[in-house]
């Protein structure tokens, strides 16, 4: 994976948007934004209705996927453009998700929603039709995705690096400051994680910063180059969607093999009984 | 104070005995703007989070007590930060004007 491959250009975009075979998604955290004008030809993915099952706190699976995408007119070989607001979270996300079932050609726009509107292009609310399509996911790549025994395995073992903000990571926020402050019952991180908070792999308007920056940012963290000088890497956040982004530019950009994101994050770890907990500033032992 | 309004933002629903709340307006050219990005930077200068503003030019944010910066984005490559402190129990609001 690379850079090239794995993110567009607003222009790319607006050069290919009405290529057969290219589709554009939006996936919001606000999952209103698509409803209020939106990319000409996007699709919506409501990150929350869509992509999670409605009664247990996990994915939809296999069958539900191809179903969700069969419905909204995308096949196998489709290059998907993900963007989104949030600066891609929830458009990084769905990426991993495309991954996880194995879709091939899947890629972001780089800066997502907020780089378009500050870039004054054109949105409207006219949804395109699109003739329903046959579509086979394959079965979870789970060599992307951390659950929450691993994970206490990694302590003190692997790379772990907690991408939220640092309040959140030495447990004087529980949440983002946008959304109210209900989360996990306790607050802090996981023992010997790194903080890296995802904001500094992104520009101001959301765009990723350069592959240079980026290995320099991860470097001076502790982990290791790609492809293979990093160490294995389990990205959290609090549900998953800023360590999305995170696992993006490990896995994606700069290329490091093993690298899984643990979406079950901080309102699953830090409401676990007996697990050990870090709180303040730093990583603390494991 | 229930269902009072500072800003023109309603405080319905939020209980100010535990969250540090620090909203406001942003406007240019007398205007209020929808479609600006607020980001809360802490004291820092770190990002911490951000909000698209509302189809009246609104924000919100739930922080902790403290110093913090709003940087505000705009088209046009407009940008504008400002200081504000917040208080638990407290709104602090903030007026963003554009130049």
């Amino acid at each position: 994976m690379s850079r090239e491959s794995a993110l567009v250009t607003a222009d790319w975009v607006q050069e290919h948007a009405d290529d057969p075979g290219v589709v554009l998604v939006e996936v919001d955290e606000d999952t209103t934004a698509y409803d209020k004008g939106h990319l000409a030809g996007a699709v919506k993915i409501d990150w929350r209705q869509d992509l999670q099952d409605p009664v247990r706190r996990d994915f939809i699976d296999q069958q539900q996927f191809e179903a969700l995408l069969s419905q909204r007119g995308i096949g196998n070989d489709d290059t998907v453009v993900l963007y989104g607001g949030n600066n891609n979270w929830f458009a990084a996300y769905a990426y991993w998700y495309f991954k996880l079932y194995g879709h091939s050609d899947v890629r972001l726009l780089d800066g997502g929603r907020k780089k378009w509107e500050l870039d004054s292009r054109e949105l409207t609310d006219e949804r395109p039709v699109r003739e329903a399509a046959t579509y086979v996911a394959q079965q979870p790549d789970l060599s992307i995705r951390a659950f929450r025994d691993e994970v206490v395995d990694a302590i003190g073992t692997r790379f772990l690096v907690d991408v939220r903000s640092p309040d959140e990571y030495a447990g004087r926020l529980l949440a983002p400051a946008h959304l109210p402050q209900e989360s996990a019952q306790r607050g802090g991180h996981i023992p010997t994680a790194a903080n890296v908070p995802w904001s500094k792999a992104a520009n101001d308007d959301g765009t990723f910063r350069s592959d240079e920056e980026l290995t320099r940012l991860y470097e001076a963290a502790g982990l290791g180059r790609g492809t293979d000088g990093g160490k294995d890497t389990i990205a959290y956040c609090r549900i998953g969607e800023r360590s999305a982004h995170t696992w993006f530019v490990l896995h994606e950009l700069l290329g490091h093999d093993n690298v899984k994101n643990y979406d079950g994050s901080w309102t699953e770890y830090g409401s676990l009984v007996g697990v050990p907990i870090a709180v303040g500033d730093e990583p603390g032992s494991g | 104070m229930c269902g009072a309004t500072q800003g023109g933002l309603t405080l319905d629903g939020i209980d100010l005995t535990t969250q540090t709340v620090i909203q406001g307006v942003v406007v240019r050219a007398a205007e209020s703007l929808p479609g600006a990005y607020v980001r809360l930077l802490d004291s820092d200068g770190e990002f911490v989070a951000e909000v698209a503003t509302s189809a009246t030019g609104h924000f919100r944010f739930f922080a902790a007590p403290g110093s913090w910066t709003l940087r505000t984005l705009a088209p046009r490559g407009v940008t504008a930060d400002r200081a504000v402190v917040a208080t638990r129990g407290e709104v602090a609001e903030v007026t963003v004007i554009l130049g």
